[in-house]
């Protein structure tokens, strides 16, 4: 604090300025803690986004990474009205599941990711790039149910999770196209510009999976991958009664690493990148954080993997209005009973009488169509061609 | 107090029905049942229904307060002006020949059809943004439907509820075949009940025993009835049902003793606090005659019968809101028990080896009175080899006739025959009881017509081959072998060349 003041007033004004330090740094070291403390992120709400990208039976494994995220992202706070599941393959009532309604991480069915409890906003077929992006940039059809869009706005903290088969440079939707990370850095980029997002992490499970954040450019970007570019990541452990791999190795290192994570947890980001090393995994994660402001080791894991809630809590009572009940109605139907005079009955289910003579409805008359209209203009040209005009008293 | 609030009520009648505005909310009811029909192949089907029925015209008042309906359908009708909404989704199919008729079947996946009222200008354009609405609150994918997969029919599916008049051009219908039904889809139909799935006959529904099923259906129906007897007004109904099948086998392990516990690893153990009405139906119809009997646990307390489906059926009834059906231990387990006599039947099967024994099945069978029993076998012929077949194998193949003996009741009771003194003809069996009487019974041989092989391959193919052979391969050797000497053509008039005709047959050099 640079303060000047007159020569005259140097002496008493340094004394005082001496004591409001003295005194501020008391209050404003206090003050300064609780408003890092409040404003840490700077973000107020959560929403997460998990893709599986895989189809068929062999791939039970991307379904229950995407599904055991779902449940640590659910268990941590985030609710199911700010996380978008994209599934694109139903493995759980798959008539090649053992057991219908479940979905395994762990051998010896251990631990069911699919729950009780779950919603899943895109599957099967919904589940292509031009949905994903449409979800990411929010340029959605007017029609679209609220459950199925990203509503995020310039406070929010995204976790996004892609799984499935990918290469160097792009990640393989459903076995018939694919999205390139030249897209994803874009659609990122159009997010920022719209100020939908605060905060990002962008995690992917898949072979060559830091091809894909190579390309980011917009700010406040966190990306993690399970393998480098030119090496495969693998798949944990098989179980033989489901008789397919049930998880992929990096995904089952994470899911256990959050298991132990509860919404009060001080684990910062970069326990996470420590996650699956390269004697687990065999793939070496990456992570790339140059293009986040903050430094990693002050970022919570609960930043983007739980939900902030501001909890204000209150000491005075606030009275309910005691429930009245509910009035005898029936008066009321007599007082109306003069408005509606005929009685309403149900339709006959069957009438076949009205059904064998009623007329089928007369299509609309159309004028005839383009094609239609060049023929018989051609025929007659032809026709005039060769009889001409002059002729015609001959013919009619 | 009492005088004061019905004080109260009789001003506001006065006031005239526009102004009830926020005056009270309109009365709302919930009806839960749960119908447990066992069936004839030894499996179970269970009907969960759930009525929400709701005093209150939509389309006239300004609704605000929701209390048992939910608030997303209620807005669902207010805004697209529905009149009836049946919206199922299944997966299986409903075996009728096994199971017989079912209360309400659906077709395998999404099935949606609506009524829309007749002050909807655009019908289509509402049909699409209902099925995008409807796919965000049932996570399925209704937002396929599209007009490559909508239909208007004509004269089928007529409104199920209240109706005027009956203008198909408002009715629209839809079906996708490929829609999967999993929990994703359980979960927000369970969030409709009013219950949720916390109390009351919604604590059965977990998702891990109702899709390891046979038949799951679940479906929600909207519909317009009648409030009273005099059917003046309007009260909206919704049923939400589930129909689920458990397979004696895959979940009952063969065995056919159900209890609650088996088929939903949950007990019953209170009624819903918001229901005015929650019910067990158990169908004992089929086994409260015959030598079998059901044996349910606890007894049922009251029972009821009606013709149902054109049968005249029974079943016994727990109520749960009675405090006699839910036990001391605060928990209701309903068990069904067969108790039926030792069957003795007996089955010796002998499957057959190629060349050299034929398959053997014998089967001791009680047939009930005045029933038709089919015994049915599948059998295949092995391939013969081709010096096994008959000169004349397009004939066919012959099977040997079934035997059927049998002991017959007889009418009347016969009198122990004395061989040497009664007729030839009533001493062909001997009658050792005289209550019935022996029968020996064929059936006719079975004469298969099986593929016959060519036998006029094997030739056909040798002159094949040996026609292209000599045309390819002889070609070549002539050409490689032979030489070729030029001819002089031979001059002369006719008479010379008569002449040399005549010393040719002669066998002379000619001229």
């Amino acid at each position: 604090m640079a303060v000047t003041y007159s020569s005259t007033r140097r002496g008493v004004a340094v004394l005082a300025g001496l004591l409001l330090l003295s005194l501020g740094s008391v209050a404003t070291s206090q003050f300064e803690e609780q408003a890092e403390q409040f404003f840490r992120s700077g973000h107020t709400n959560n929403w997460a986004v998990l893709v599986c990208t895989s189809r068929f039976w062999f791939n039970y494994r991307h379904v229950a990474n995407t599904l055991s995220v779902y449940r640590s992202v659910k268990r941590l706070g985030i609710p199911d009205s700010h996380i978008v599941l994209m599934l694109a393959d139903d493995m759980a009532c798959n008539p090649r599941n053992p057991k219908p309604a479940t979905v395994f991480s762990h051998k010896n069915m251990e631990l069911n990711v699919y729950g009780d409890d779950v919603e899943v906003d895109y599957r099967s077929y919904e589940v292509t790039v031009e949905n994903f992006l449409r979800v990411l940039t929010g340029r959605i059809p007017p029609s679209t149910p609220r459950s199925k869009r990203l509503l995020s706005d310039d406070r929010s903290n995204i976790l996004i999770y892609m799984t499935g088969h990918g290469g160097n440079g792009f990640l393989k939707f459903q076995d018939s196209e694919e999205i390139t990370n030249i897209e994803l850095a874009d659609a990122f980029e159009q997010m920022w510009q719209k100020r939908r997002y605060n905060e990002l992490l962008f995690i992917i499970d898949t072979c060559q999976g830091a091809s894909m954040y190579e390309r980011f450019y917009s700010p406040n970007i966190m990306a993690l991958a399970s393998s480098q570019v030119g090496e495969d990541s693998l798949s944990h452990q098989p179980d033989p009664a489901i008789g397919v791999h049930l998880m992929d190795r990096y995904t089952f290192y994470v899911l256990e690493f959050l298991e132990e994570i509860n919404p009060a947890s001080q684990t910062n980001m970069n326990d996470l990148f420590q996650v699956c090393p390269k004697s687990l995994c065999v793939s070496t994660p990456g992570h790339r954080t140059d293009l986040f402001q903050r430094d990693p080791k002050n970022v919570l894991i609960t930043d983007f993997f739980g939900s902030v809630r501001k909890v204000e809590i209150t000491t005075e009572t606030i009275s309910l209005q005691p429930d009245l009940g509910v009035l005898e109605s029936r008066d009321k139907e007599d007082w109306m009973d003069e408005e509606l005079i005929e009685s309403l009955k149900y339709a006959e289910q069957l009438p076949v009488a009205q059904i064998i003579h009623q007329k089928p409805k007369l299509k609309d008359w159309h004028p005839p169509g383009g094609f239609i209209l060049g023929l018989w203009a051609l025929i007659i040209m032809v026709f005039f061609k060769t009889y001409g005009i002059k002729h015609m008293k001959f013919i009619f | 107090m009492a005088a004061a609030v019905r004080l109260a009520a009789l001003v506001l009648l006065l006031r005239g029905p526009g102004g009830w505005g926020r005056a009270e909310p309109p009365r709302d009811s919930l009806r839960e049942e749960l119908v447990i029909t066992p069936l004839p192949s030894g499996d179970v089907a269970a009907t969960f229904q759930f009525r929400t029925r709701w005093d209150s015209e939509l389309q006239r008042e300004e609704v605000s307060h929701y209390r048992l309906f939910p608030k997303a359908l209620g807005q669902l009708i207010s805004k697209y002006s529905l009149r009836e909404l049946h919206l199922s989704l299944t997966q299986g199919f409903w075996r009728t020949r096994y199971w017989g008729p079912p209360f309400l079947q659906a077709p395998s996946g999404a099935e949606l059809w609506v009524w829309f009222q007749d002050t909807v200008t655009d019908v289509d354009t509402s049909w699409k943004e209902l099925s995008n609405v409807l796919s965000g609150i049932f996570c399925a994918s209704l937002n396929f439907i599209d007009s490559t997969n909508t239909v208007t029919p004509t004269a089928s599916f007529k409104p199920l509820g209240l109706a005027n008049d009956t203008d198909h051009h408002f009715l629209r219908y839809a079906v996708l075949p490929r829609e999967v039904v999993c929990t994703e889809n359980l979960t927000p139909w369970k969030k409709l009940l009013p219950c949720s799935s916390k109390a009351g006959l919604s604590m059965l529904l977990k998702a891990e025993r109702l899709f390891h099923t046979s038949y799951h259906s679940q479906a929600v129906h909207i519909r317009p009835i009648c409030r009273n007897a005099r059917c003046t007004s309007i009260s909206w109904e919704l049923r939400q049902t589930l129909s689920v099948v458990f397979d004696a086998f895959v979940t009952g392990q063969g065995k056919k003793d159900w209890s609650l516990f088996r088929m939903f690893s949950r007990t019953l153990t209170e009624p819903c606090p918001l229901a005015s009405e929650s019910r067990v139906y158990v169908d004992i119809t089929s086994y409260s005659q015959d030598n079998e009997t059901l044996e349910m646990n606890p007894p049922p307390l009251s029972t009821y019968q009606d013709v149902i489906l054109g049968t005249q059926r029974t079943y016994a009834v727990y109520d749960l809101f009675d405090t006699a059906v839910i036990n001391s231990s605060r928990n209701l387990n309903l068990q069904l028990k067969w108790r039926r006599p030792p069957e003795n039947g007996y089955i010796h099967y002998q499957p057959a080896q190629d060349r050299l024994q034929p398959h053997l099945l014998e089967m001791l069978i009680q047939l009930p009175a005045s029933s038709v029993t089919k015994v049915s076998i599948q059998f295949e012929r092995a391939l013969l080899k081709w010096t096994e077949y008959t000169p004349d194998p397009n004939h066919g193949f012959y099977v040997s006739p079934s035997v059927l003996s049998a002991l017959v009741p007889s009418m009347v009771a016969a009198k122990p025959v004395d061989w040497e003194e009664s007729p030839l003809f009533s001493s062909l069996f001997p009658v050792s009881d005289s209550s019935s009487y022996f029968l020996r019974l064929y059936t006719e041989p079975l004469l298969v017509n099986l593929p016959t092989p060519d036998f006029s391959m094997p030739y056909n193919v040798i002159c094949l081959t040996c026609t292209v052979v000599a045309v390819c391969y002889g070609s070549f050797y002539n050409l490689l072998t032979r030489t070729f000497h030029i001819e002089e053509p031979r001059t002369g008039g006719l008479a010379k060349r008569l002449a040399n005709l005549i010393r040719r047959a002669r066998g002379v050099p000619p001229l």
